[in-house]
């Protein structure tokens, strides 16, 4: 039923959002009527990350700004590596868990939660943590290991990536809250929120080949989550985005939440010690306008939790 | 009566042991826990041979018990315990006329043909006739390259039923049907299904190996089925319910060699006119049969003794012909193998582990190990890399091919090396980003390296330990930029430490 309804659905929203493109930044103004948040972006430092969340999300108005009652919720974070929690590969578990709580608080009728692993999901969907913090939170861990759940979209006003396949949970959804983890990254030099959008498409090998940096760029500008939440509570400084152990990780007990991509990834680019527009990636997204890297722009929220 | 329950005991046992195994084989969500492979395997008659000659343990000894029994009650084995035995009963059931057997004759050279090239190429170092001939490995080839994605296929169906209704409690799975392995089984199991169809268990007294050793054993067994002339009316309804089709009831005889022990007869028999006898008391058999014994009893042995010595003297190993249309040289075996030779010597295809690799990547060769060792597991990076968390093959592995190591062991086994061609590389051909090959790397053996603005790919050698990880995960096509060169001989890697991180702890925002 879903699927078939899918169908007919996106080629009917293909139609209104290419047209809509045309005119204006259609999600630009959505985000700002739905959520219309006091700040751009909260930064928190020192405390746990469950912790960081809960005083960040709260200082932008709390979950139910940005989840209504009986929505659905897609929640992602980075799992894409069968590793312990503790080499900070994957997101924060408890983290995790804090924010699909939150949904549910807010009323959401269902918080799913998957990744396009690169290691055997079900194994890292385990050893990561998330699947059990998920459940015990009351959010449903589903899979995204397969092609069946990802379905054809054109990505508008893309350069390198013209289509590209979603998956139908993210096209089906509500509400996106994007929930990467801040690490180093050996080919795009830094994994924050943009890089983790490559967790809910299928062919990332034609992103590796068709330049990269503007393949993230591209479905980035095309598909905003509604919200992110960069975990940089551990932070895995070489050796990323796998980690070979945990040495690679310093404590820096920070996080980020904004909903413009950009700005996040650049203010947790600064928090990792490089310039955002040394990123590609995020040089290129701030150029194709899907949010800005200048933090010079936005209004602030710091948060120092002692 | 003792006489009458013989078949029942037979057939809770049996019913028993083939669940075991073909739970095992399925594998698809792992039920039981992969440590009790070693014990429930350890009967299997080839498997347990295979160990012995390798390594003399407690689990290597099953095939010794079934010689004994052998020699006690023969051929229990193709009965109680062989998998494919069970599938051939199963097979006939369907048959129109289910008990409808009648005596059928024995075809010596055939058997002893298969049987003697089976041995002869296992005493100069090759499995291939064990591999191709072997019912424990054969069954298991049936299970993991026919059934299993039949198994697979209906689970992807009903997790694609379930989520339809937001149901995501039934995961999908993903299996890859090897052709080669799906061509060799759906092979086997036709000829099986023929053969047990028409003829009841001709196959294990034709083709099978273990059927004709079994055999020669239990021409010399203490006790042996036999027809009570006393006690015979000469109904015949034992020789219609005898799917080795080896009883006679014309002559009231039966060719005990091919009896598989089944029993059926017993039950059958409305005058308790078959019975056990001990060949102890009847001292007046007719002495032709003497000779031929004492002659197949000391083949037997022989046999038997060679397969041992041949472990203790160095195996005459076929020299690998190069003939792996690839840049590979040299494909890799799984963790454990310690070197593809060892572990081509040990391994009859039995593809538990192919069934039990999470990520697929070990599947059935074709010319990767040259043709003598065709079917035996091959890590394919084209397919999946090997989880780096990971040592169930070593755990399943019945004939200790794939040797069980402890996971801090594996994660320095080296079974290959990376190779990096920087010509085919998406960083040096386009000049863009990408380190796909070191994103998967679990050593970090593929380090990047600045190349003018960008990271570029290099390979520490003796950090990798030719996982697949880059070679899967390299994008580019048709040829890859990054691949593993086998290591024929496994290696040991050296471990990526590096010094712990300083926090250098700021109070304040950057920004």
């Amino acid at each position: 039923m879903k699927r078939r309804d899918f169908i007919s659905n996106s080629i009917k929203a293909g139609v209104l959002l290419g047209s809509a493109y045309s005119v204006t930044d259609v999600n630009r103004l959505f985000a700002q009527e739905s959520s219309n948040p006091i700040f751009d972006l909260a930064a928190i430092k020192g405390g746990s990350a469950e912790k960081m969340f809960e005083e960040g999300i709260s200082a932008l108005g709390g979950m139910k700004n940005f989840v209504k009652p009986n929505q659905t919720v897609v929640v992602k974070p980075n799992i894409g590596w069968d590793v312990i929690p503790e080499n900070a590969a994957n997101t924060n578990p408890n983290l995790i868990g804090r924010i699909v709580k939150h949904c549910v608080d807010a009323g959401a009728k269902k918080v799913y939660v998957f990744d396009h692993t690169c290691d055997k999901w079900d194994k890292c969907y385990t050893n990561s943590g998330i699947e059990k913090a998920v459940k015990d939170n009351g959010g449903l861990v589903v899979p995204g290991n397969d092609e069946k759940y990802y379905q054809d979209v054109v990505v508008t006003g893309g350069k390198s990536l013209k289509e590209t396949k979603e998956h139908e949970l993210i096209l089906e959804s509500d509400v996106f809250i994007n929930v990467p983890v801040l690490k180093d990254h050996r080919g795009t030099k830094l994994s924050i929120s943009m890089k983790n959008l490559m967790g809910i498409v299928w062919d990332r090998k034609y992103w590796h080949s068709n330049d990269l940096a503007q393949c993230i760029a591209d479905f980035a500008s095309y598909r905003k989550p509604d919200l992110n939440i960069v975990d940089a509570y551990a932070v895995m400084k070489r050796n990323g985005p796998r980690g070979v152990s945990k040495e690679d990780v310093i404590l820096s007990k920070s996080q980020i939440i904004s909903t413009d991509i950009v700005a996040a990834d650049s203010a947790a680019a600064k928090l990792f010690g490089k310039e955002p527009d040394k990123i590609e990636h995020i040089k290129l997204a701030d150029e194709m306008k899907a949010g800005t890297m200048d933090l010079s722009k936005l209004n602030i929220k710091r948060i120092k939790i002692s | 009566m003792i006489y009458n329950n013989l078949k029942k005991i037979r057939v809770y046992l049996s019913v028993i042991i083939f669940c075991f195994t073909s739970i095992y084989f399925l594998d698809f969500v792992n039920p039981l826990p992969n440590g009790l492979t070693e014990s429930v395997f350890s009967i299997q008659f080839i498997p347990s041979l295979i160990k012995f000659i390798a390594e003399v343990s407690f689990y290597s000894i099953g095939f010794i018990a079934i010689l004994l029994v052998t020699l006690v009650w023969g051929r229990l084995y193709c009965s109680f315990i062989c998998p494919l035995g069970f599938l051939q009963d199963i097979i006939s059931r369907f048959r129109k006329k289910k008990f409808r057997y009648r005596f059928f004759k024995d075809f010596p050279k055939l058997k002893y043909s298969f049987f003697a090239v089976t041995v002869l190429f296992l005493l100069s170092g090759s499995l291939l006739f064990v591999s191709l001939l072997d019912p424990f490995s054969n069954y298991g080839k049936i299970v993991v390259n026919i059934f299993k994605p039949v198994f697979v296929f209906g689970n992807n169906i009903l997790t694609g039923a379930l989520e339809l209704f937001d149901n995501y409690s039934v995961s999908p799975i993903k299996f890859n049907v090897s052709l080669i392995g799906f061509s060799f089984s759906i092979t086997v199991l036709i000829v099986v299904s023929v053969m047990s169809y028409y003829k009841g268990r001709l196959f294990c007294n034709t083709v099978c190996p273990v059927g004709a050793l079994l055999g020669l054993v239990s021409k010399i067994s203490l006790l042996k089925i036999e027809v009570d002339e006393n006690s015979c009316n000469g109904c015949g309804k034992c020789e219609r319910v005898c799917k080795s089709q080896c009883i006679e009831s014309k002559t009231k005889t039966v060719d005990f060699d091919r009896c598989v022990g089944c029993f059926n007869c017993f039950e059958a028999c409305p005058t308790k006119g078959i019975v056990f006898t001990t060949q102890l008391k009847s001292e007046k058999k007719d002495s032709i049969d003497e000779g031929r014994r004492g002659f197949l009893s000391s083949l037997a042995i022989y046999v038997l003794g060679s397969a041992i010595v041949a472990k203790a003297q160095e195996k005459i190993i076929p020299k690998k012909e190069s003939t792996i249309p690839t840049i590979k040289s040299n494909h890799s075996s799984p963790p454990g193998a310690i070197d593809t030779d060892r572990f081509n010597d040990n391994c009859t295809a039995c593809h538990l582990c192919v069934s039990a690799c999470p990520t697929n990547v070990l599947q059935p060769s074709f010319l990767e190990y040259g043709a003598l060792n065709m079917l035996h597991p091959v890590m394919d990076y084209k397919k999946s890399f090997c989880n780096f968390e990971c040592t169930i093959c070593a755990e399943v592995c019945p004939t200790d091919a794939i040797k069980e190591i402890t996971l801090e062991e594996k994660k320095l086994v080296q079974i290959g090396v990376a190779k990096f061609e920087k010509d085919n590389c998406i960083v040096h051909t386009e000049e863009t980003e990408c380190g796909a090959c070191s994103e998967h790397c679990p050593t970090k053996a593929v380090n990047m390296v600045p190349h003018k603005h960008l990271l570029a790919p290099e390979v520490i050698e003796e950090f990798c330990i030719g996982c697949g990880a880059c070679e899967f995960a390299c994008p580019t096509k048709p040829y890859k930029a990054i691949y593993v060169e086998g290591n024929p001989e496994h290696k040991v890697a050296k471990k990526n430490v590096q010094e712990k991180l300083i926090e250098e702890e700021s109070e304040d925002f950057p920004f």
